[in-house]
This record gives structure tokens, sequence and C-alpha cells, in this order.
């Protein structure tokens, strides 16, 4: 369907001059840091750096060594699905919405893109406000009609505090992405499939949503890296990793033990183990999920 | 030449005839001082600056303890770090155990010329910041301790008389039994749970935090709070929390606000707290010693200190480290001293200012608010000196992640204990690996 378009440049240099910016920005964002990341984590110094020391691999042994950490895998993983699940699903939902809305639908989606802007460690405040044992909103609700809310030691009611306020500050970014991906379907797609005889459940599944799949998997990788690195000022604003560990994800412990700890080298280590389980999450994304991608 | 770089040259010349007269020296001090206490520190900087033509104190705002702390170590390692740091107690092994990023304060005095008697502060704060061999690193500056607040109205609705606060932990129960019947929601909690219920517990009851006198002797220490005295203790309180006497509120301070408000009627937290019940707090606030356990001999001995002290940093001029030894001067001053004690709730530093501050008749108009001063000018002993361990941070957040799940009746006082020491040694073992050298 599609006609492949190549332009052929005549110079050697100018498509590298091309995307040199684009270059330069990935070196200096991504790649510096990632180094060095893998230059720390094999170093133990203290906090102002006065003396540094090489140990190896010791921060990684001690990483393994730590039973709470293996715990924190798991936790990570349900969080991870949830946050990622959650936010596609409910954004999907709300932009399918949104599309057939006739009136008022800028102010639909202003509201809908709105927590968009607001910062993570805020996002994680507010929930904990509406959730505050004995004072807040919702935990109040929840009292009245017979559910006890105390995130404070329950570790299912902190998880789904802070999975709630996760998705609810990345629904807006998928919103966008959805209402974008379906208003670029062409109307008469749709048009024919209703003459055809199709309701709207089945014109979705078999119409639109296969030509969303490119948004689709292009928002689950964001996602999952979403839920995998930036979530971790949620936590911190909302539980603190509590009751015990049980919402001490992974890079909540990165941020904990390098930047309120000054525990550099460790914290690095750390850095390094989730940068590698986010590549491998992004290459199994790559070669399997998106075969089911249709462009 | 051309005209151009000669008036270059020139004005160079005026800016450098013109220093002398507006050569101030600028002090920059980075704090963690907030709302009411951001203006005591801003206070204390004007007069300073008041007092003399020289130098120029700077006081900024950096955020949170663990914020400024961050800021800091970041702007040490770019190379402009702040002249003073204001850096909390947990902080304080990390400071002592960095060689080269800052002058101990007797050195600081020695530079700048002035005389300095570290005898003048109250021992149980000077000893925390000084090293083994006996030299101050820190100036004592805003230093807390442990109490128990209760809420006078309360007691009274309860029946229980609001002058004889209970001093003992089975008296806590009690009273906290009697509170639950006259329908109080929240008896008893805590804020700081490491620092009230196992750090200043255990220098209450004269038993180590950890080993090698609390980490004074050496990086070597490790944890010691799995004792049977602290496992019954633990445990009590557990026991407390499955028959709604102890409502747990949350990590750090997150308590102070519920017992501010009135929802919990009687708390473990710092003195500091006081200045935010008497503004804030709708009923008539009381202070009372730590709880103790009466059948443990030695007990009641003194409790920690929290807070926070000053730091010099190292790479600055001479006569910038000279104005930081005088401004070290001016805040030593025992008028000084005691303005600020009484201004703050926090305690006083020297003995001096405890002196003029109970001559004015300041305890007697604000009963309990010598609570805290009678529980620190004690003699301590080689157990209650203070805890100094490395990477404090992590093992109190060890402790929190430990005890939440005794609270919550998933995990035995015993295992929790055992559990937080094993991982806290972790911790240690770590510190004195990264600092041997």
């Amino acid at each position: 369907m599609a006609v492949e378009k190549r332009v052929r440049f005549r110079s050697w240099w100018l498509p590298w001059a091309l995307v040199a910016p684009q270059l330069v920005i990935v070196l200096v964002f991504f790649f510096w840091p990632a180094a060095q990341a893998l230059y720390y984590s094999v170093q133990q110094q203290d906090a102002f750096g006065t003396q540094v020391v090489f140990v190896g691999l010791d921060n990684f042994r001690a990483l393994f060594r730590d039973e709470t950490y293996l715990a924190s895998f798991r936790v990570t993983a349900v969080f991870s699905l949830l946050v990622a699940g959650l936010g596609l699903a409910i954004s999907l939902l709300l932009a399918t919405m949104a599309d057939r809305v006739l009136k008022g639908s800028g102010l639909y989606r202003t509201l809908l893109i709105w927590p968009y802007a607001v910062a993570p460690a805020v996002a994680g405040v507010l929930w904990l406000f509406m959730f505050a044992p004995s004072i807040g909103v919702v935990s109040y609700a929840l009292n009245a009609i017979g559910i006890r809310w105390n995130h404070l030691l329950d570790g299912t009611d902190a998880l789904i505090l802070v999975v709630a306020a996760a998705v609810w500050k990345q629904i807006s970014y998928n919103f966008l992405f959805f209402l974008a991906g379906l208003q670029s379907i062409p109307k008469s797609l749709i048009e024919a499939a209703a003459i055809d005889g199709a309701g709207p459940w089945r014109r979705f599944w078999t119409v639109q949503f296969p030509l969303l799949t490119p948004v689709a998997f292009f928002l689950l990788v964001i996602n999952i890296v979403y839920a995998f690195f930036d979530t971790f000022a949620i936590i911190d604003a909302a539980t603190g990793g509590g009751p015990g560990k049980d919402t001490a994800i992974l890079v909540y412990k990165v941020y904990f033990d390098g930047f309120k700890a000054l525990d550099l080298g460790g914290s690095a280590a750390q850095s390094v183990v989730l940068m590698v389980i986010v590549i491998v999450l992004t290459v199994v994304q790559f070669r399997y999920v998106e075969k089911r991608v249709n462009y | 030449m051309n005209l151009k770089s000669l008036v270059l040259a020139a004005s160079a010349c005026s800016v450098l005839v013109a220093l002398p007269a507006q050569a101030q020296t600028e002090i920059q001090w980075w704090h963690s001082m907030s709302g009411q206490l951001g203006e005591w520190v801003n206070g204390l900087a004007k007069g300073f600056n008041d007092s003399q033509k020289e130098y120029k104190v700077v006081p900024v705002f950096k955020g949170t303890y663990p914020e400024s702390f961050a800021a800091a170590i970041a702007a040490f390692r770019a190379g402009n770090a702040p002249h003073i740091l204001q850096v909390f107690e947990v902080g304080t092994a990390s400071m002592m155990a960095s060689k080269g990023a800052i002058i101990p304060v007797t050195e600081v005095m020695k530079t700048g010329g002035v005389k300095f008697d570290p005898s003048v502060y109250v021992p149980a704060v000077a000893g925390y910041y000084t090293a083994p061999n006996g030299q101050m690193l820190s100036l004592p500056f805003n230093s807390s301790t442990t109490v128990f607040h209760y809420n006078k109205d309360a007691f009274k609705a309860a029946g229980l008389d609001p002058d004889k606060p209970p001093t003992t932990w089975p008296e806590v129960a009690l009273a906290a039994a009697k509170l639950k019947i006259s329908g109080h929601k929240c008896p008893f909690t805590t804020s700081w749970q490491s620092w009230t219920q196992l750090e200043s517990f255990s220098a209450w009851h004269n038993v180590e935090f950890a080993t090698k006198r609390n980490g004074f002797n050496g990086l070597d220490t490790r944890l010691a709070f799995n004792t049977p005295l602290h496992v019954r203790h633990i445990e009590n309180l557990a026991n407390m929390a499955q028959q709604g006497l102890f409502v747990y509120k949350g990590r750090n301070n997150t308590a102070d606000a519920t017992f501010v408000s009135g929802e919990c009627a009687m708390t473990t937290g710092s003195s500091a707290l006081y200045g935010a019940i008497k503004r804030n707090a709708k009923f008539t606030g009381g202070i009372s010693t730590l709880p103790y356990y009466p059948d443990v001999p030695g007990s009641p001995q003194n409790t920690v200190i929290g807070g926070a002290s000053l730091w010099a940093m190292s790479g600055k001029k001479p006569a910038e480290v000279k104005g930081v030894a005088l401004f070290f001067k001016y805040l030593s001053d025992p008028q000084v001293q005691a303005k600020s004690h009484q201004e703050t709730g926090y305690l006083p530093i020297t003995t001096e200012a405890y002196l003029i501050t109970d001559k004015s008749g300041f305890y007697k108009q604000n009963p309990g608010t010598d609570v805290s001063v009678n529980q620190m000018i004690r003699k301590t002993t080689d157990k209650s000196r203070g805890i100094r361990l490395g990477n404090f941070v992590q093992i109190r957040t060890i402790i929190d992640e430990e005890l939440e799940p005794v609270w919550a009746g998933k995990k035995s006082a015993k295992q929790g204990l055992d559990d937080a020491k094993k991982r806290g040694d972790v911790e240690l073992e770590k510190f004195e690996k990264a600092n041997k050298g």
C-alpha cells in the first residue's frame, strides 16, 4: 500500500551533517550519563567524592546478596504491569469516547490533558491527601462503606495508591496520542464498515484498533519506560516505599540511595541493572510485539 | 592602544581602586530552616552583620536537610561549596569521614585567631560533634531531643490527672487504655520511630544501640538493638497497636501533625515540636520525660540529640575562614544562645545559656520547656553519649521498613529487630569499607 520514498544524497557528509544535532543530543543526554553510571557502579566513594576506591563488581554482588532487593523485582513487575496496562486501557477508552463527542470536545480534551502538567511529586501528594487515613476524602468515604483503608500499614492499599497516582499522571499523555491516532483514521473507512453493517464495537476492533496499533505499540514502550524510571517521585511523596518495602520499586531505591543516602556507587550499580532490564524489555517488545503491529 | 582598550583598562583600574571601599567579604550559609525557624536564622545573620562591617553572612534556604546536604555535595564537587553548611545529625558520620571536604571548628578558630573553649558547650551536645581525638569538628547549632508530649484536655476528658503524665511504659499503656475507653481513636502515636523508640530508648535505658560505644569508637561498629529489652519494648508497642492503643501514623515526623491537630492524645517526638503546639494546637499541651521501664537498672539515663550542626567547608580563602570564625564566635555568645533557645524550643547548647534562661524565669513561665534540658544535661555514659553511624539515613529507613510489618502484626518484634540488625549491619560494613582509607 505504501509507496516507498527514498532520497539519495550525492555527498557523503551531508546526511551525517543533517543527523548530527540529533546524534549530539543522544550522545550527551543518553550515552554519556549511561557511561558515567557504568563508571560509578564499579566504584565506592564517600559523599563528597574525596576518596574514591575501585571495587570491581562489589556493588553488584552486594545488591544481589540483599534479599529485599530481589523482592523489589517482584514489586516492580506488578507495579509496572498495572501502571502500563491500566494507563493504556483507560486512556484508550477515554480517547475513543472523546473522539465521538461532538459538543464541548475542546473542554473534555483540555481537562483530560491537564494532569500531564502536574509534577510527579505533586501528583503523589495530591493522591496522598485524598487517601490519607482519617482525614482524606477517599479514605473517609471508604470507611463509611465499611472498607478500612490504611496504606500506612497495608501493603495492598499502598500499592493501589501509588498505581492510581502513577496511572492518573500518565493518562493524559496516552490520551493525546490515542486521540491523534483515532483522528487520523480516514472517516471513509469507518463509514464503509458502518454501511457494511458493523456496529461500534465491531468497527472499533476490526477497523480502528488495528490502525491504532503503531500508536499503541509506541505507547506501550513509553509507558513501560515511564513505570520503570519516572515514578520515583510519586513513590517518594506518597509512601516512601513503605509499608515495609511493599511499594519500593527498583527506581525508587536508585533515587533513595543516590540522592538521599548519597551512596553513589550502590545507586549507580542499581541503575545499571535497571538499564539492562529496560533494554531487554524493549528488545523483546520490538522483536515479538512489533510483529503484530500494522503500519 | 586604541581608545576602546584604554577605556577598558581605565575602568578596570577604577574597579581595583574601588574594591577596598566595599570589600565586605561574603560568607555563604546554607541552611534548612523554613517558616518561623527561617526568620530566626535570618535574624542571627542580621545580628552578626550589624555587629561589624568586614563580613556579611548571607543565609540561603536550600530545602530540607537531605536536600541541602545533597545540594552542598553537588556544589562541592563542582568547586563552589558554601562557606557554612547546616547538616542534620544523621549526616554527621558522613561529614566526619569526608576528609578534605571540611575544616574542623577548632582549626577554623585557630586560623581566624579567635579564642575558643569547647568546654562551654553542654557535654552531651558537644561530645556528639567531637572526633575521637578530642577535636571539635562542627559547631552545635540547633539541637533537640526526644520527649513525651500529651494533650492535657484529652487527659481531663478521660478522667486522668493532666498534671501527672505517665512516666513509665506500663503507665503509658494504662493511660492509653483509659483514653480509648473515653472514645479516643488514637491514644498514642510516635514520630521518628527509630530515633524515639530505639535510639533514645537505648540511651535512656543505658544500653547500646550499636557496639563500639554506638559508633564513637570506630567504623567497625555493628547494630545491637535486638536485645531482650528492645524486643520487650517493641513487642509491648506491637501489642498496643493490636489493641488500638498505639496508632502508627507514618515515617519521619508525620505523626506530629496528628498530635497538634488533637487526633492523637500522646506522642513521643522532638522537643522542638513545642513551638508548633504552642502556636497551633487548640488544646493545652504538656511535656514530660520520655517513658522508661522502671525495672531496668541505670534508667532513666539521658536521651540522645537530634537537630543539626554547622560545618565549615574547605577550600576557602583565609580571610573568609576568619569571617566564619567570627560568626561562629558570635553564635556561641551566651546571650545569643539563650535567646535562640527560648525562641525556638531547641536545646540551650551552652551551660551558660541554660543558666541565663533559668535566671530569667523562662522555665517557670513556660512549664515543660526544661524537660528536654534536664534530660540532656546529665552526665553521660559510654552507652548514652550519642549515636554516630555511617549510612545512618539508610539504617533509619531499614528500621522503618522492619517496624512497619511488626505494627501490622505480620512479623514478630524479635524477627523485625533481628532483620533490621542484619540489614543495617550490611550498610555499616559498606561504610566501613568505603571510608577506611
